[in-house]
C-alpha cells in the first residue's frame, strides 16, 4: 500500500459515491463535536492529505480492542477507516507474516520517519527484562521504544496501553506498566476501555487524520471530545438517582423499573467515556442500559477498585477486605470506648477532690 | 486591690474568701464566629457525606415526584463551600489576629519546651501527673492534633471535595482548573472518594476527641474551655486574692 495516495482517491476507486463521502464526512465531523464547517474541513483534508500511515502494535492484550475497532459502524471501519489510514503493519490481521512482515516495520520507520502514527494495544512487562512477552523473536518493550523513536504520535488503544489494566492489578507479576511509562518523548493519546468504544476509536483515527494533530486533551492525555463526561453525567438513568430511586436488589421492582444502579456498585458516577452517549454496536445499548451498572473499565487500575457490586470500594492496605465506612465505624468505636474508659478513671479520680465553694480549688496551693 | 476589695464588699460573701480569677482575651471574635459556623457545617457534612456514600431507602413513584439526592447533595455542597470560604477567612485572620489565632497553621516543632509540654500533657492525660499546665492558647497536644489532624484533614478534605465537586460541573469549569490537579495523584476519581470518605471518619474522630477534651479540660484543668469559645475570654480558675 502507498501512503502517497488520498484517502478519496482509495474511496472513489472502491466505487464510493462523492453523495457518500459527503455523507460521511457530515457524520464524522457532527460525531467529533465540530460545528458548522466541520464537515467541509473534513472533506478538505481527506481529498488533500496524503493518507497517514498506521503502525498499530499488540503487546500484553486480549485483543478486544482490535475487535471493537472493526465494528465500527459510523464510519464503517471495512469501507472508511482501512482506507482513511494506510494500516501498513497490525499483526493479528495483515497478510504478511514473519520476516516480510517484521521488514513492514523497518520500512515504515525509515521511509515515514517522524511521520507515522503507532497505535499500541496493549501494553510491555519490565519484569525479567520483558520476557513475558515476545513479539517477533524479542522483548515486545524493545520494539515499542524502536518504533515510538521515530513516530509522529502514538495511540494507546485501550485501557492496557493507558493504564496498565487486568495484567498490571495487584500483584502485577510481570510488573506489565501503560505505555507511557516508557515511551516519554513522544506525545500520547489516551484511548481507554475494555476495549473502547469503536465509533471513539475511529472518530480520534478521522481527527488525526483530518488535522494532522492531535485532538485537544485533558490533564490524563485523552481526547475530551469523547472523555470529558462522566458516564454519570449524561446516564438515561440518572433522573431516578437524583430522586433516591435506587436499585436495591437485582431482582427487586425497582431493578425491573429501570432505577439508578449507584447502590449496586455501578461506577458510572467515576468513569469517564462516552458509553451512555454514543453507546455499544452502532448505538443499540450499553451495560446500564442492560440493566448492569457501570465496572468503570476505562479508568486506571479499574481492577483494583472493586468489588464492582458495592458503592464504597475495598481498601486493601487495612488486611482484610473492609471499606471506608468499615474502618471508619470501627475506629470511631474504639475511640469511644476508649475516651469512655478515659472518662470513667478520670471521674473516679475526680471522687476524691473536696469541692469546697469557700476555697480555691486544692490545685491552687501546690 | 481596691477594685477587688469592692467586689468583695458587694458580694453576699462579706468577710470571706472571695476568688479574683486572671481572664485573657484569647479567642477574638472572628475566631469564635469561625469555629461556630465550622461546627454546624462539619455536622452537615458528616450526615449528608454519609448519606451520600449510603443513600437512604429507595422512593417509590415517578422520578419527577423526588429530589431526595438532589437536596441531600445539595446540603452537603452548600455546606462545603460554606466550610472552606471560612475556613479560607480563617487562615487570612492568622496575619491580622493575635497570637493563638496563629496556632492552627503551625507547629513550633523545633521549639524544645514545645516538646517539653508535650511531653506532659501527654503524661496528664495518662493519668501521670497531677495537674496540667496551663496556656492561654491550646496546650503542645492539642495544638499537635488541631494542626495535623484538623487543618491538615480539612485542607485534603476542601481540596478533594472540590476536585469532586468539579466533575459534576464540568471540565472547564473554575473548580477543575483549580482542584482538578488532584486527579494527578489519583487519577482514577473512585480513590478520591474513598479517601474523602475515609477523611470523613478520621474528622468525625477528631470531633469527638475534642468535644471530650474540651469538656474534660473545662472541668479538670483549671481553665475555662467551653465559655472560652463563647467569650472569647480564658479564665485561669487557682488565683487567690
Amino acid at each position: 500500500m502507498s501512503a502517497t495516495e488520498t484517502f478519496y482517491d482509495v474511496i472513489r476507486r472502491q466505487g464510493i459515491t462523492r453523495r457518500n463521502f459527503s455523507k460521511f464526512c457530515s457524520l464524522t465531523a457532527a460525531s467529533m463535536g465540530l460545528g458548522a464547517t466541520g464537515a467541509s474541513q473534513v472533506a478538505h483534508a481527506l481529498e488533500t492529505n496524503p493518507r497517514v500511515p498506521v503502525i498499530w502494535m499488540h503487546g500484553l492484550e486480549c485483543t478486544c480492542c482490535s475487535e471493537s475497532f472493526i465494528r465500527s459502524a459510523h464510519p464503517l471501519v471495512k469501507d472508511v477507516v482501512l482506507s482513511m489510514i494506510s494500516l501498513d503493519y497490525d499483526d493479528t490481521i495483515m497478510a504478511a507474516a514473519g520476516h516480510q512482515a517484521e521488514a513492514i516495520l523497518q520500512e515504515t520507520r525509515q521511509k515515514y520517519k517522524g511521520k507515522y502514527i503507532l497505535a499500541v494495544e496493549g501494553n510491555p512487562p519490565l519484569n525479567e527484562d520483558g520476557m513475558f512477552c515476545i513479539d517477533g523473536g524479542r522483548p515486545f518493550v524493545e520494539k515499542l521504544k524502536e518504533m515510538a523513536a521515530d513516530a509522529m504520535a502514538v495511540i494507546a488503544w485501550g485501557s492496557c496501553a493507558s493504564w496498565g489494566c487486568v495484567q498490571a492489578a495487584k500483584p502485577n507479576p510481570t510488573h506489565a506498566v501503560p505505555i507511557d511509562k516508557v515511551i516519554t518523548d513522544k506525545p500520547i493519546i489516551k484511548v481507554p476501555g475494555c476495549p473502547p468504544i469503536a465509533e471513539v476509536m475511529t472518530g480520534v483515527i478521522t481527527f488525526v487524520n483530518t488535522f494532522g494533530r492531535l485532538p485537544e486533551l485533558d490533564r490524563q492525555g485523552r481526547p475530551l471530545m469523547f472523555y470529558s463526561q462522566r458516564i454519570h453525567d449524561k446516564c438515561y438513568r440518572r433522573p431516578h438517582f437524583d430522586a433516591g430511586q435506587f436499585v436495591e436488589e437485582w431482582d427487586d421492582e425497582n431493578a425491573r423499573k429501570g432505577f439508578c444502579l449507584y447502590k449496586m456498585g455501578c461506577k458510572g458516577p467515576t468513569t469517564y467515556n462516552a458509553c451512555s452517549t454514543v453507546r455499544w454496536n452502532d448505538g443499540v445499548s450499553f451495560p446500564i442500559q442492560s440493566g448492569h451498572g457501570c465496572i468503570g473499565c476505562s479508568e486506571d487500575g479499574f481492577w483494583d477498585k472493586g468489588p464492582f457490586y458495592e458503592r464504597l470500594s475495598n481498601i486493601h492496605q487495612f488486611g482484610i477486605e473492609a471499606n471506608a465506612d468499615k474502618i471508619g465505624i470501627a475506629a470511631t468505636a474504639a475511640v469511644v470506648g476508649a475516651m469512655a474508659i478515659h472518662a470513667g478513671i478520670t471521674a473516679v479520680g475526680r471522687l476524691r477532690v473536696k469541692h469546697d465553694h469557700k476555697t480555691p480549688p486544692a490545685s491552687a496551693q501546690e | 486591690m481596691d477594685d477587688l476589695a469592692k467586689i468583695a464588699d458587694i458580694s453576699e460573701l462579706k468577710g470571706e474568701v472571695v476568688v479574683a480569677r486572671r481572664t485573657v482575651y484569647v479567642y477574638q471574635a472572628p475566631v469564635r464566629i469561625w469555629h461556630w459556623v465550622n461546627a454546624a457545617c462539619m455536622t452537615v457534612l458528616f450526615i449528608t457525606g454519609y448519606l451520600i456514600a449510603s443513600p437512604p431507602g429507595s422512593l417509590g413513584g415517578e422520578a419527577s415526584a423526588h429530589y431526595q439526592m438532589g437536596y441531600i447533595r445539595f446540603a452537603h455542597f452548600a455546606a462545603g463551600q460554606t466550610m472552606a470560604v471560612f475556613f479560607l477567612m480563617r487562615f487570612v485572620w492568622v496575619f491580622l489576629g493575635n497570637p493563638a489565632s496563629k496556632q492552627l497553621f503551625w507547629v513550633p516543632v523545633w521549639k524544645k519546651n514545645f516538646w517539653d509540654g508535650l511531653w506532659n500533657e501527654a503524661k496528664w492525660y495518662a493519668f501521670a501527673v497531677k495537674f496540667p499546665r496551663q496556656y492561654v492558647g491550646h496546650n503542645p497536644l492539642a495544638h499537635l492534633m488541631m494542626f495535623f489532624v484538623f487543618t491538615l484533614g480539612t485542607i485534603f478534605m476542601i481540596c478533594t471535595g472540590f476536585a469532586l465537586y468539579s466533575q459534576g460541573a464540568g471540565e472547564g469549569s473554575i473548580w477543575a482548573k483549580l482542584f482538578g490537579w488532584v486527579f494527578l495523584i489519583f487519577p482514577n476519581s473512585q480513590d478520591v472518594h474513598t479517601y474523602h470518605h475515609l477523611g470523613l471518619w478520621v474528622l468525625c474522630i477528631f470531633a469527638a476527641i475534642h468535644v471530650y477534651a474540651a469538656v474534660r479540660e473545662d472541668i479538670m484543668s483549671r481553665q475555662s474551655m467551653i465559655s472560652s469559645m463563647i467569650s472569647g475570654e480564658r479564665q485561669f480558675r487557682d488565683d487567690k486574692v
